[in-house]
């Protein structure tokens, strides 16, 4: 562990490809997949005389997000080329914005341990994907059907002091990249990726120390490894009077450890400048303004609003908006069911531990909404009991339908006839005798027992506070 | 005084000795022709990229096959199936 | 018969054939043999479409059924190898692609295609079209038809050499730095660089994107307007096309220059001009201001600049719009049979190290070192910012006059082998034309008569932004009063 006088600095570059149908600068397909360079124009294989174009829908996603990271949106942008060689970049050069990025200057809040923190967005910016390069051995294969496909690059302020917070924050850009609809997410599919700057310093020290890169961080879990596993690795080199190397190091998550690239490669020299093949990015504000009104209530403010207007503790709250579908369908079942926090705890202990168990989405599974909803009720109106609800539970779960029905042709209806539950207590009140005796002469304890007892009997129909009262009384004889 | 060969390096260039020799005297003639231009004063100029006015029009965001993976590999000077097919990068 | 044919220029071609005069077949034919005959000696293409012929059947075919046919049914038009034709190889007379076919063609030749045209092959120029001279290109140098010994200039020297030795009767050719203007000049042509934005770049083979125009190369002022009417106009393939409507320059051509201004900017007139060249553009002003028009000085004090900020800008834009020559998904691969790349960094200097010639290189090292870390500010940026002033310049220039009248090139065509060895003479050989590639605006030469060892001279007009109807109009006013389309280079007759 590190120890108290160290600190760390850590800031993430994280890039998240747009889910436009086709590519940043060309008509191809965006899609994953496809046959061998099947998603191929002469734009993305940048063919002698091909042009980029700008997609107007991978700009709006740009700014839909810079929207959202309340970052400030230049109605004036500019995109360069950064210039480097590498097979899987066709054209010799990556289309990106360096020195005029769409998106400047916002934040995001995130929430660790109940407690807020906002962390600074410096930029984000539209650029290309590249394409992608598989090795065997003594030759190496090119597809280039992800070269051009849009990424907007997150690049956030060296705030974050931690791993978990790291994490945390990664988390909730990736919230907020699927709230808006314009990323899956997917880390471990490459469809957004986290790249962490780390630095270590003596504590209360202004100057930052020389910053490491890691890459090949494809889990919000290996996001705190490899950054906790680098903070130990600088601190030790530093401890033990080395230097630390200013380089991009791998994660390796079956180690758990970073190992550089140990890259030849010269001091990189981009060679930026402004794409003469492309326009300055020039828009109207009225476009910011539009997409603006047309932003969704993101997960904060939803969690906020839930704890007012459904009463949830924050906890709660801030659980079911992780995922936007997950936050409409707990408000659905709540408004339906007019019980708010049953519908909470229903969907994050039994709805969540289902799906965690099958890893399936929420708009993957067989419970409607309004089933889960009718569920509640017949739990509040009495009709079946908490108990008898698993088993409801677990068969709507298994094969879908209305809790109404199952209760039906499953007989289970909960038993509210007094003379019915008496004929139960009389049963278990014969079959075990001595703990009668044994109760009636002062072991209160035994009480739990004959419930049980009778639970079993009515295979878990019998209303239990019945059988409480009824039971009592006839113990009392 | 240019240093070509690092220049050409970067630009992934061989060049033959000879070619070395007479850039690095062609190219730093030429760059001292430019020097004469530090006496323009630009103090505040925007530079100038794109020479006309052009109006900015974007390209709707629809998918369209333009051409066949086999078109893609046409001119390829070596590849395995439908892959471009290059010296190990790792 | 067959002289009276080729001597034909295109609007007097596309006219007959479309009254079914002579067929269009005919009219290919002629030019084939013309191209037969002469190509050997002059090497102004580098590759012959071998469906020449079928393609002018199909418009006869076409005029039979009364089938409608474009503007250009018929005519037999060489395109710069610069421009990607589908099928049809693309060299840009480069060894690195000296087996490219491309897939896809340039907007300029489909619009060309639309309009009937006839494809005859891609003409010869300097590798890249980084040249003044033609003599760069990976397949030998091309000869002036005026005289076997002299540059046919460049780096659309094929395409001029072609029209001017009767192969096609048009050609289109780019203009980076005065591709199409000095070469036209050098041999008795009209050569026309549009406005930037203009004419789509889309599939012609990027040398310095901010700069390059593609645009025609004609016997006479009104077959260049026809052109530029049919390749014009906004593309949604190259954003950096314009929107703006294209006019009928070719219908609305005036010879009558009353209350025209014609600036004459002291600068252009320093030192280094040819007597002949000087005497060549005063007598044009002299027809000009007999036409009604009325000549005004002008200072652009930053004209001195333009050779050397074009340089700049032109060699790091194309340092990096080469960068996709690597031998991977096309072009040039070293033999790395015998001797394995080491890595890939190796890989990739071999394979543009042998596919490159000399000149591309220097060109990329330059362009590759100004924009290096460090040097960025005092060269890519400072020529830019420079670009800016010397724009501004001519747009109040233009508010004191309607066209600039000024020599195209210093001296008329140059000897083989003269100038290769210095490059900054060749350099300099550009210092009229680069100013309108950096300021935006249209530029173009035309036959204005001959030197004293009997090469041609032209004088080149430039226009403020989109008025290309007005340096057309110039230009009309000159060729109608010379008359010296008629005239035919000696070494071919």
């Amino acid at each position: 562990m590190p120890s108290n006088n160290w600190e760390a600095v850590i800031g993430l570059e994280i890039h998240a490809q747009l889910l436009t149908e086709s590519k940043m600068f060309s008509v191809d397909s965006a899609s994953f997949g496809g046959a061998d360079n099947e998603y191929t124009s002469p734009v993305s294989l940048g063919m002698p005389g091909a042009l980029p174009t700008i997609n107007r829908r991978g700009v709006e996603f740009g700014i839909r997000m810079g929207l959202a990271l309340n970052c400030n949106i230049r109605t004036r942008s500019v995109f360069s080329r950064k210039n480097y060689f590498y097979p899987d970049l066709p054209k010799g050069y990556q289309i990106s914005q360096f020195d005029e990025p769409i998106c400047e200057k916002g934040y995001v809040d995130i929430y660790l341990d109940g407690k807020p923190k906002r962390i600074g967005v410096t930029r984000a910016h539209l650029e290309e994907d590249a394409g992608k390069s598989t090795h065997h051995g003594d030759y190496s294969l090119i597809n280039l059907n992800r070269a051009g496909v849009p990424l907007l690059e997150i690049v956030s302020e060296p705030d974050i002091k931690t791993p978990q917070e790291a994490a945390e924050y990664a988390r909730t850009v990736r919230n907020i990249l699927r709230y808006l609809g314009v990323c899956d997410g997917n880390l471990e599919e490459g469809s957004m990726r986290c790249d962490c700057n780390v630095s270590v310093r003596k504590t209360g020290e202004k100057k930052f120390g020389t910053k490491v890169e890691l890459k090949n961080i494809n889990s919000f879990r290996f996001v705190e490894k490899a950054i906790d596993y680098e903070i130990n690795r600088q601190i030790s080199c530093l401890e033990s009077g080395e230097r630390i190397l200013q380089e991009t190091r791998l994660y390796d998550s079956t180690k758990n450890r970073t190992y550089s690239m140990r890259s030849k490669e010269e001091a990189h020299d981009y060679r930026y400048f402004p794409d003469p093949d492309l326009l300055p990015l020039v828009f109207e504000q009225k476009w910011v303004d539009e997409i603006r009104a047309t932003l969704p209530e993101l997960p904060l403010e939803k969690a906020k609003r839930f704890q007012t207007q459904y009463g949830l503790p924050e906890y709660d709250a801030l659980v079911l908006t992780q995922e936007r579908a997950v936050a409409e369908y707990f408000e659905n079942v709540a408004k339906l069911s007019g019980n708010a926090k049953a519908s909470s705890n229903w969907i994050m202990v039994e709805l969540m531990r289902e799906l965690k168990e099958s890893e399936k989405s929420i708009e993957e599974q067989k419970i409607r909404g309004e089933d889960l909803a009718e569920l509640i009720q017949l739990i509040d109106k009495g009709t079946i009991s908490g108990k008898i609800a698993k088993t409801v539970f677990a068969e709507m779960w298994a094969q879908g339908g209305r809790p109404a029905d199952i209760v039906k042709t499953k007989g289970l209806v909960q038993v509210t006839d007094r003379a019915a539950i008496e004929k139960w207590v009389d049963e278990v009140m014969s079959a075990s005798a001595n703990q009668v005796n044994e109760y009636r002469s002062g072991k209160d304890k035994l009480f739990g027992f004959f419930v049980g007892q009778i639970m079993k009997v009515s295979r878990g129909q019998a209303n239990p506070d019945l059988v409480n009262q009824v039971l009592k009384e006839k113990l009392k004889k | 005084m240019i240093n070509v060969q690092s220049v050409a390096h970067l630009a992934r260039l061989t060049l033959s000795s000879d070619e070395e020799k007479a850039f690095e005297a062609q190219l730093s003639s030429i760059v001292q022709h430019f020097s004469e231009v530090e006496a323009v004063n630009t103090a505040n100029v925007e530079p100038l990229i794109t020479p006309t006015d052009i109006t900015l029009v974007f390209r709707e965001d629809k998918k369209l096959a333009v051409q066949t993976a086999e078109e893609a590999m046409k001119n390829a000077p070596e590849r395995s199936g439908n892959l471009f097919k290059v010296p190990p990068v790792v | 018969m067959s002289k009276n044919i080729t001597e034909l220029d295109l609007s007097t071609l596309v006219e007959k054939i479309g009254k079914k005069e002579i067929s269009a077949e005919k009219v290919t034919a002629e030019f084939k043999s013309q191209i037969e005959k002469l190509n050997t000696r002059i090497n102004a293409f580098i590759t012959v479409s071998d469906d020449c012929l079928s393609q002018a059947k199909e418009i006869d075919r076409r005029l039979a059924n009364g089938e409608k046919v474009g503007r250009l049914a018929g005519a037999p038009i060489a395109i710069k190898d610069m421009f990607c034709t589908k099928g049809l190889r693309t060299t840009a007379a480069s060894k690195m692609l000296r087996n490219f076919v491309p897939t896809y063609s340039a907007t300029v030749v489909e619009r060309l295609r639309a309009e009937g045209a006839i494809v005859m092959g891609k003409t010869n120029q300097d590798e890249f079209a980084m040249g003044s001279s033609n003599e760069t290109s990976h397949f030998g140098a091309c000869r002036n038809p005026w005289n076997f010994d002299y540059v046919p200039g460049g780096s659309s020297g094929g395409s001029a050499a072609a029209v001017s030795a009767r192969m096609s009767c048009a050609a289109v050719g780019t203009d980076t730095g005065g591709s199409i203007r000095q070469p036209a000049n050098f041999c008795h042509l009209v050569g026309v660089k549009p406005t930037y934005g203009r004419v789509s770049r889309y599939g012609i083979v990027a040398f310095a994107s901010s700069l390059d125009q593609a645009g025609p190369m004609t016997r006479t002022v009104r077959d260049a307007a026809l052109i530029l009417e049919v390749i014009s106009g906004h593309d949604e393939k190259d954003t950096t096309s314009a929107t703006k409507d294209v006019p009928k320059w070719s219908e609305n051509l005036s010879a009558q220059l009353r209350g025209m201004k014609i600036g004459m900017p002291v600068e252009y007139f320093n030192h280094g001009i040819a007597d002949d060249v000087r005497a060549t553009v005063m007598r044009a002003a002299d027809i000009l201001k007999a036409q009604g028009a009325e000549l005004v000085e002008l200072s652009l004090p930053l004209t001195k600049f333009a050779v050397p900020i074009y340089y700049l800008i032109a060699t790091c834009e194309a340092s990096s719009n080469l960068a996709r020559y690597d031998g991977v998904r096309y072009g040039h691969r070293a033999d790395f049979s015998k001797q394995a790349a080491a890595d890939l960094e190796e890989f990739y200097s071999r394979n543009r190290g042998e596919g490159f010639g000399s000149e591309v290189k220097r060109r990329i090292v330059l362009g590759t070192y100004a924009l290096s870390s460090g040097y960025y500010d005092a060269y890519y940026k400072k020529a830019c910012q420079v670009r800016r002033l010397l724009r501004q310049d001519f747009i109040e220039a233009f508010k004191k006059c309607d066209v600039i009248l000024s020599p195209a090139s210093p001296t008329p065509a140059f000897k083989i082998g003269e100038r290769i060895d210095n490059p900054l003479e060749m350099y300099l050989n550009d210092i009229y034309t680069t100013s309108a590639n950096l300021a935006g605006i249209p530029g173009m030469s035309v036959p204005a008569g001959f030197s004293h060892n009997k090469l041609p001279i032209g004088v080149q007009f430039l226009a403020a932004h989109f008025e290309e109807q007005k340096m057309l109009n110039a230009a009309f006013a000159i060729e109608q009063n010379l008359k010296l389309t008629a005239e035919v280079p000696y070494a071919i007759q």
